[in-house]
């Protein structure tokens, strides 16, 4: 309520203008009036604009009732008479608009039995393909559409995690104008006047600044408004852009072109500084599928370099990985590049590092047409230039490299747009501004000064849409609350240039407003609904009888067939590159990236990702200065120190953060935190480092200066120590791996310290008797460290967020986690990853010292939890050996927001304060499929199965190396069972003879064997 | 005027010694329905009274194993006849497991019939009994030591008896009214 | 006879159990005196009042438990007990050395104890009750704590008889049974004789409900002897159980520095080793203050301290094996773990504790300290803070770093979880002080036997 409260209040403060109705004037008003009269007064009332707007301010349409800190028994005795308003207040309607449910139509929708809904989760323009499980109206799991060719079913840390930004109780609910909520039709009244008076001088005051889109029916639209107002201008700004790729491009051919990579045909990978296999790359969910196909040992495995300037999870998963300097990465690529019969001028350079260069080289053209280089987003367009060149002289084009049109449906650059924009602004030649999402006030780079520039202009009109009162939304005269994606209709393009439709899952909660709408009143149509819209752009472009059978399916499948860009035939007129000025070798170069869980600072209030730990480091709740060990051993800087890090005479302070295998002379640090106004999740956590970031130098600059400030800052970190060694100079095989070589020559290298099964006196429970014995492999060699099963997992149980103060305790609440361990040099070390759920144990430890028998053993093997049995003597953790058990130390879920309640998993019980809980192999999803199962071998009268790869836990349906893999181990011919049966298979900790039923794949690694010292 | 019927005639002594040889006397002079009193335990007191037969350590022993066999059984319908459960791979009888609790209520069984057993057998709890009614009882819980013997004894006549008493060098012999 | 021990022992010159010159009478006068006739101090009335304070802070604390849960101590995923579990193993070891000194000392006819087993025995009973505490409130939902008890339900189901915590339950309940029975029909006939030299109506009748009608009969004492002889047999086994059981709760994990084999006779030394340290803490002052120093003679005091050198040693032997074993048994984990010990971020207490445990008790080798009041009740003091350490090195060290390095972690003890620790000794200190000023601290009636007088010869 605390919360509400002071919401409630800084959505409208105090004063109201004197025409505004409240409670009291109208129960006023009522009082006055008698008898029959009584009631016509009320509807006459009740039918009146300001009663409407009074109604909307206590009752937004939807859900910000549950914020509201007004009596509702005051308010609903008032509206008594008229309860037919309250009526559309309901919260959880399915959209009015018929939507297709991705399987077959039932009747109607069956109380516990969910749906599924093809939709699109968009990310800078990208469009990731999913599929949402909804309950009774309510969207409550994310999954990738299997169907789609980006997804190919899994998907990445952000769209899983956007269910909870849809049910976020802090994003923007109302219009409002300075402070005071308006309804809609008073935000078009409003803007009329503006509006006409721009038509008279062809719209040149207006601008328009939106994201990144590839929605072709939300560009119809602004070509529309373009053409209506052909003065005004659309400005494109975001944080995270691909601007040098696409200059990269301009530059090798001359025109702006989309690069995909075609993994499954890549024998030889050399990225350069890409982290193409982490949520935020366009593709990466489809890439990471590919990369893992080709990295079965026991078939053609590929090789991958990785020249990179911050240890990312492509670094880890190299077989061979240097770490550079950002500045010092295009010295690499001329060097291969001339070496491969590029030439464009210019010494190449590749430092004391000649071997690897020619090693790379020479497995470069063993594999003409079956390589690939990649070059990551913030090198500068130089290097994507000689990339492209490197692919076009291997003869790569066609076969691991193609182009495209750009996905990008207003393909300029995005830092001069906006610098345009804020000239514009500065000479006065604005008078009507609207800013559709993004939060420019907040990520513009510093040197524009956008905030300043916004607040002190005279721009007489300023209009944000988006989805959270965020600090672009103060600076504006309005803010129009935008509707989610799973409340709105929409269209975009997936990395290949397939288009999604997107489908609502749900009415908005808050009344919001899609872009499309927003753009459709700005032509002056405001009541066209965004299915009109959409469903209208595409009846344009499949006008005929069939269009109704096409619209279905395309709904049904979630993308329109055949839409994916075709590949273009390209020429390079790269002729030569100016080369580069020189960086001096110590001088400090300072790198800003994307935050791996919270992107460019829109996830801010994203719980979820929030407590997600990051990929290397495993940190949660902050962003740190990273620097490798050898600078921290130089500078005499522990973790944990407080810096100042100074650059171009901008300061930013923060905590350092050692990571392993960071380059020397160099520091990372994260975008996306230090927000002012988030929300109570992400304001004020972590420290704003767009402060650090100019148009010149938006991914990294050198001649950095650092100074400890001799403060200390506490840093959640998840994971207690990052090697397998132990202080006795022991290491442990927790994660087992192999070069190719080693495992050709001793394929059963994983086994070691396997117990004989017939190890105990007494007879083992025989699980044969069950149709059904549960187990899971994971293959070390395909986990990428993506982190997506985590919020899977999370979202899918019901798993509590737990904030910062009890991470640092040790208390994080996650069922699945990812294990990132280091081994061997601390500068260039070897990295790994091993995702660690229950093991679901056949002599569970924890079972046998539970006292109440709160966690036994099913028939089928699965180690259950029974929640309300437990007291939480905590013994089962302590006795667990993988310590996967989970213990609410305090009530960490939180009963109160309804928001929550709405989006939580029904088939899975909220746990409480005082209880243990762990991972269950999703018993919901078993017991699920069981259930159907035995109804159609009933119906069909045949024998009960449960299909192999039909039942898929959460973890597994959305890990997009398909790494983890489910089933009946009973059944020899399942998936699971064969992989138990490979050599690479090998059980963590089986020394304790626990059986686990969980299991690993052990790691292999292909390197080259010149490069091996 | 009613006469107050006699409980028996109660002879006090100073020593612990004196009350030994005192009762052994009494019991060979044919007395059987006689008692001792002390301060503190005197060993050969129960002999010289004759009294022999303590059934407190069969008690002990019978509530031992019904302790014992309640503690095994118990487990063992519960883990294996009414609620068999997999716990841990472990067989539903783990009797090594078993054994532990079943030791504990094995004396926990015996200790409590010690206890009560005792308790039972002297006839406690009893707040009020006629040798109270002798003030210098009072000291039996002190330093002074006493025998009676009891009116119901067959040879019991009031002279003769207190004769009896007075001649195994009581300090002093009186009467406890009933 | 234990007379005759004793006639030799005088003989020897050895400091007697009893000084000589008291009769039934004056023995009887004087310790009853204590609680019947001797004005209440000022002193007793502010360490009374102390101890209540700090026990009003343990419900405090357990209070602010129940609402919030047990997040507020400093325990997490991996150690997911703490000072809790702790002080459980702490409290229950110090209640051992009452029924050791009742029980077996009796079987071996020490008659010496004779004047320190009633107070022992109490401090058993306050003991046990403060370790009692423990197990309930630390589970993380207190109020379904009697769900460790088998009784019929309706889901029909039963607690879970392999676990170790189970075995706890019942094997400590039994232990607070018994020794309460043990110390209850040891008081009867002292109960009797306060109540026939009472004045006080009120006293005496509360003391006569208690005596239940005890008249010193020769057939009661008959049966009393053997009863209270059958106890202490079954009183001892039962003592070694309890702390055996304790250990079963490490021994039986998997965790490195639990799963080990030497336990059981660990934890029991471990536990009279803390037990007596506590007997003489309690000793000292209490017969300096009621000038009991014929009662508790410096016999006692050197019999204690011997026997605490004697279990002091056997603990160090533990050590030894444990070390040993860790290295010699070639296991990666216990050999890691005996590393960390010795120089993991928990070393520093380790070392403690060996200080404590093992060193500085080694003055007890010469007589000087052992008829030493003021270095006993020092060396005590070392030695209680060792035991605790040494629960502390097992529990929490072990856990910290466990099998997978990725879930190692570290403890630090919240204010609640000192307040909770502290707070049960205020308990403790409460529960004496009541326990001194309304009963007889010293066994009245076993004192009287240990008089020449008592004894009767045969003819």
């Amino acid at each position: 309520m605390e919360n509400a409260k002071s919401k409630r209040e800084d959505v409208c403060p105090g004063k109201k203008p004197a025409n505004r109705m409240d409670r009291a004037t109208v129960e006023r008003q009522l009082k006055e009036t008698k008898g029959p009269e009584y009631w016509r007064s009320l509807e006459e009332l009740a039918g009146s604009p300001e009663f409407q707007d009074m109604l909307h301010r206590e009752f937004p349409k939807g859900a910000s009732e549950w914020l509201d800190s007004v009596s509702r028994r005051g308010f609903l005795q008032l509206m008594g008479a008229s309860l037919a308003m309250a009526g559309m207040t309901g919260c959880t309607k399915l959209p009015l608009q018929e939507i297709v449910p991705y399987v077959r139509q039932p009747e109607q929708v069956i109380p516990g039995v969910a749906m599924y809904y093809a939709t699109a989760f968009t990310l800078s323009g990208y469009a990731n393909p999913l599929l949402v499980e909804s309950h009774l109206g309510r969207p409550t799991k994310i999954e990738g559409n299997n169907l789609h060719p980006a997804s190919l079913g899994g998907t990445d840390i952000f769209a899983q995690a956007s269910i909870l930004g849809m049910y976020d109780p802090d994003r923007s609910q109302a219009i409002t104008h300075l402070g005071d909520v308006e309804p809609w039709a008073e935000f078009v009244k409003e803007i009329k006047g503006p509006l006409a008076v721009q038509k008279a001088l062809a719209g040149a005051g207006i601008r328009i600044l939106t994201q990144t889109i590839s929605s072709p029916t939300l560009k119809d639209q602004m070509q529309a408004f373009l053409a209506m107002y052909p003065k005004a201008k659309w400005h494109v700004y975001e944080p995270v852009n691909r601007d040098n790729t696409l200059e990269g491009a301009k530059l090798a051919f001359g025109e702006a072109l989309e690069t995909q990579y075609r993994l499954e045909n890549a024998a030889v990978i050399v990225s350069l500084d890409a982290d193409f296999l982490y949520a935020g790359f366009p593709g990466n969910v489809r890439y990471i599928r590919d990369f893992a196909k080709k990295r079965n040992p026991d078939a053609e495995m590929s090789r991958m370099y990785v020249v990179e300037s911050n240890p990312s999870s492509t670094g880890a998963k190299a077989d061979h990985r240097l770490p550079v300097r950002a500045s010092e990465v295009e010295g690499f690529a001329r060097a291969i590049a001339s070496a491969v019969g590029v030439n464009v001028g210019g010494a190449p350079s590749s430092g004391e590092h000649t071997k690897f260069v020619e090693s790379v080289v020479e497995d470069l053209q063993k594999h003409e047409g079956e390589s690939v280089i990649i070059a990551g987003d913030h090198q500068p367009p130089a290097v994507h230039a000689l990339a492209h060149a490197m692919n076009v002289a291997l003869g790569n084009v066609g076969k691991t490299v193609v182009y495209t049109d750009p996905v990008d449906s207003n393909p300029v650059n995005q830092v001069e747009s906006l610098r345009d924009l804020v000239s514009d602004m500065r000479t006065g030649q604005v008078d009507l501004l609207v800013i559709m999402g993004g939060n420019p006030v907040y990520d513009a780079p510093a040197d524009l000064g956008f905030r300043d520039c916004l607040k002190n202009s005279k721009i007489s009109l300023r209009i944000y849409h988006g989805l959270y009162e965020n600090e672009t939304a103060e600076l504006c005269h309005w803010s129009v609350n935008e509707a989610h994606y799973l409340e709105a209709w929409s269209d975009g393009r997936a990395y290949d240039g397939t288009v999604s439709v997107v489908q609502p899952l749900i009415a908005p909660l808050y009344a919001g407003k899609s872009a499309h709408e927003m753009l459709s009143a700005l032509v002056s149509v405001p009541d066209a609904t965004g299915y009109e819209i959409v469903r209208g752009h595409w009846q344009k472009q499949h006008a005929g009888p069939e269009f109704e059978a096409w619209w279905r399916k395309t709904l049904n499948d979630g993308f329109i067939e055949g839409s994916a860009y075709p590949p273009k035939s390209v020429s390079l007129k790269l002729q030569s590159l100016p080369v580069a000025a020189a960086v001096g070798a110590n001088s400090l170069e300072v790198n800003l990236r994307r935050d791996p869980s919270v992107y460019d600072g829109q996830f801010a209030n994203n719980g979820w990702l929030q407590e997600l730990p990051k990929p290397m480091s495993k940190l949660t709740w902050d962003n740190a200065v990273l620097i490798g060990p050898k600078m921290a051993d130089r500078e005499g800087i522990k973790t944990m120190d407080v810096v100042t890090l100074e650059l171009g005479g901008r300061k930013i302070t923060g905590p350092v953060w050692i990571q392993a295998g960071h380059p020397d002379h160099s520091v990372t640090v994260h975008l996306g935190y230090g927000r002012r106004k988030a929300g109570r999740a992400g304001t004020g956590a972590g420290f704003d480092a767009y402060v650090l970031r100019t148009t010149n130098a938006l991914w990294f600059a050198t001649g950095g200066k650092l100074t400890k400030t001799g403060d200390h800052y506490q840093l959640a970190s998840t994971q207690g120590y990052q090697t397998m060694d132990t202080g006795d100079g022991e290491t442990r095989p927790l994660v087992r791996a192999a070069t190719l070589e080693e495992y050709r020559k001793e394929p059963k290298f994983a086994k070691e310290g396997e117990p004989p099964a017939a190890l105990t006196l007494y007879p083992g429970y025989d699980y044969k008797k069950s149709p059904d014995a549960w187990g899971m492999t994971i293959d070390l060699n395909a986990c990428v460290g993506c982190n997506n099963c985590i919020i899977a997992c999370q979202s899918e149980n019901n798993i509590a967020v737990v904030g910062k103060e009890q991470v640092v305790k040790g208390r994080h609440m996650h069922w699945i986690r990812v294990d990132a361990y280091y081994q061997g040099d601390r500068d260039a070390p070897q990295a790994y990853f091993q995702p660690v759920p229950c093991m679901q144990c056949e002599n569970a430890p924890c079972e046998l010292v539970c006292p109440v028998g709160a966690t036994v053993h099913s028939s089928e093997g699965l180690n259950d939890m029974v929640y309300n049995r437990c007291i939480g003597t905590r013994y089962c953790s302590n006795n667990c050996p993988y310590k996967v058990r989970r213990f609410n130390f305090l009530l960490f879920q939180d009963w109160e927001t309804p928001q929550y309640k709405l989006m939580r998993n029904p088939d899975v019980s909220v746990r409480s304060r005082g209880v243990m809980e762990k991972c269950t192999y999703c018993v919901q999803r078993i017991t699920e499929h069981r259930i159907n199962a035995e109804t159609a071998a009933v119906r069909e009268n045949r024998e009960f199965k449960i299909e192999d790869g039909s039942l898929q836990t959460a973890c597994q349906q959305s890990c997009p190396a398909d790494a983890i893999v489910f089933g009946n181990i009973n059944d020899p011919n399942s998936r699971v069972a064969k992989l138990k049966a490979q050599d690479r298979n090998y059980g963590l900790l089986a020394d304790l003879n626990t059986r686990p039923r969980t299991t690993y794949l052990a790691e292999i690694r292909n390197p080259n064997p010149e490069l091996e010292t | 005027m009613k006469r107050v019927p006699t409980y028996g005639i109660m002879a006090e002594f100073a020593s612990a010694q004196d009350l030994v040889t005192a009762a052994r006397h009494t019991h060979e002079a044919g007395y059987r329905k006689i008692d001792a009193f002390s301060p503190f335990p005197v060993e050969e007191l129960a002999d010289a009274i004759g009294f022999h037969k303590n059934n407190v350590p069969l008690v002990t022993l019978i509530g031992a194993i019904v302790g014992g066999l309640t503690g095994y059984l118990m487990q063992y319908w519960m883990a294996v006849v009414n609620y068999p459960v997999n716990v841990g791979g472990r067989p539903y009888h783990s009797w090594p497991s078993f054994i532990i609790i079943t030791f504990e209520l094995t004396i926990l069984f015996g200790g409590i019939s010690a206890v009560f057993g005792m308790l039972a057998l002297n006839g406690l709890p009893m707040p009020y009994h006629p040798v109270f009614n002798v003030p210098r009882f009072a000291l039996a819980s002190k330093d002074r030591f006493f025998l009676i013997v009891f009116a119901s004894d067959p040879k019991y006549d009031a002279n003769g008896t207190r004769q009896f008493l007075e001649s195994l060098h009581a300090r002093s012999v009186s009467e406890v009214p009933g | 006879m234990p007379d005759h021990l004793d006639n030799v022992e005088v003989a020897n010159q050895r400091a007697p159990v009893i000084e000589p010159g008291y009769t039934f009478g004056t023995i009887t006068d004087k310790i009853s005196s204590i609680v019947l006739t001797r004005p209440t101090s000022l002193g007793w009335v502010v360490g009374f009042g102390a101890g209540f304070l700090v026990t009003m802070m343990l419900l405090f604390a357990l209070g602010y438990l129940f609402i919030k849960g047990t997040g507020i101590w400093g325990i997490n995923i991996p150690i997911g007990w703490g000072f809790a579990i702790v002080n459980f193993v702490w409290w229950i070891g110090i209640g051992h050395a009452g029924t050791l000194i009742s029980a077996i000392l009796l079987l071996l006819r020490q008659s010496w104890r004779n004047s320190i087993n009633r107070f022992a025995e109490a401090m058993t009973l306050f003991a046990v009750a403060c370790a009692g505490i423990f197990p309930l409130v630390h589970t993380g939902r207190p109020w379904l704590a009697y769900w460790m008890f088998p009784y019929p339900n309706t889901m029909n189901y039963w607690p879970q008889f392999r676990s170790p915590l189970l075995w706890d339950v019942f094997a400590v309940s039994t232990y607070f049974t018994i020794s309460l029975l043990f110390w209850f029909i040891g008081l009867i006939p002292d109960l009797a004789t306060l109540r026939d030299r009472a004045d006080n109506k009120y006293a005496r009748m509360s003391y006569g409900l208690l005596a239940m009608g005890w008249r010193g009969s020769a057939r009661h004492w008959a049966r009393y002897e053997s009863a209270y002889l059958l106890l202490a047999g079954l009183a001892t086994p039962l003592v070694l159980s309890v702390h055996t059981v304790v250990s079963f709760d490490f021994a039986v994990a998997i965790v490195p520095g639990w799963h080990t084999t030497i336990f059981p006779p660990y934890f029991v030394a471990g536990a009279i080793y803390s037990g007596f340290a506590m007997v003489l803490m309690l000793a000292i002052p209490i017969r300096k203050i009621y000038g009991l120093e014929d009662f508790i003679t410096d016999r006692h005091l050197q019999n204690s301290a011997k026997v605490m050198l004697a279990t002091g040693w056997i603990v160090a032997y533990g050590y030894g094996i444990e070390a040993f074993t860790g290295w010699y048994g070639g296991n990666r984990y216990d050999q890691a773990l005996l590393w960390n010990r010795l120089h993991g971020p928990y070393a520093g207490l380790y070392w403690m504790l060996l200080i404590c445990n093992i060193f500085i008790p080694q003055l007890l080798w010469f007589r000087k300290m052992r008829t030493n009041p003021v270095w006993l009740f020092m060396i005590s003091g070392v030695i209680l803070v060792g035991m605790w350490l040494e629960r502390f090195v097992i529990i929490v060290l072990s856990l910290s770093r466990d099998f997978l390095t990725s879930s190692w972690g570290m403890y630090y003890p919240t204010r609640w979880d000192w307040m909770t620790y502290f707070g049960t000794i205020g308990m403790f200190l409460t529960a004496m002080f009541l326990f001194v000023r309304i009963l007889p601290m010293i066994s009245i009636f076993e004192m009287r036997t240990l008089l020449p007088e008592a004894e009767v010869k045969p003819e």
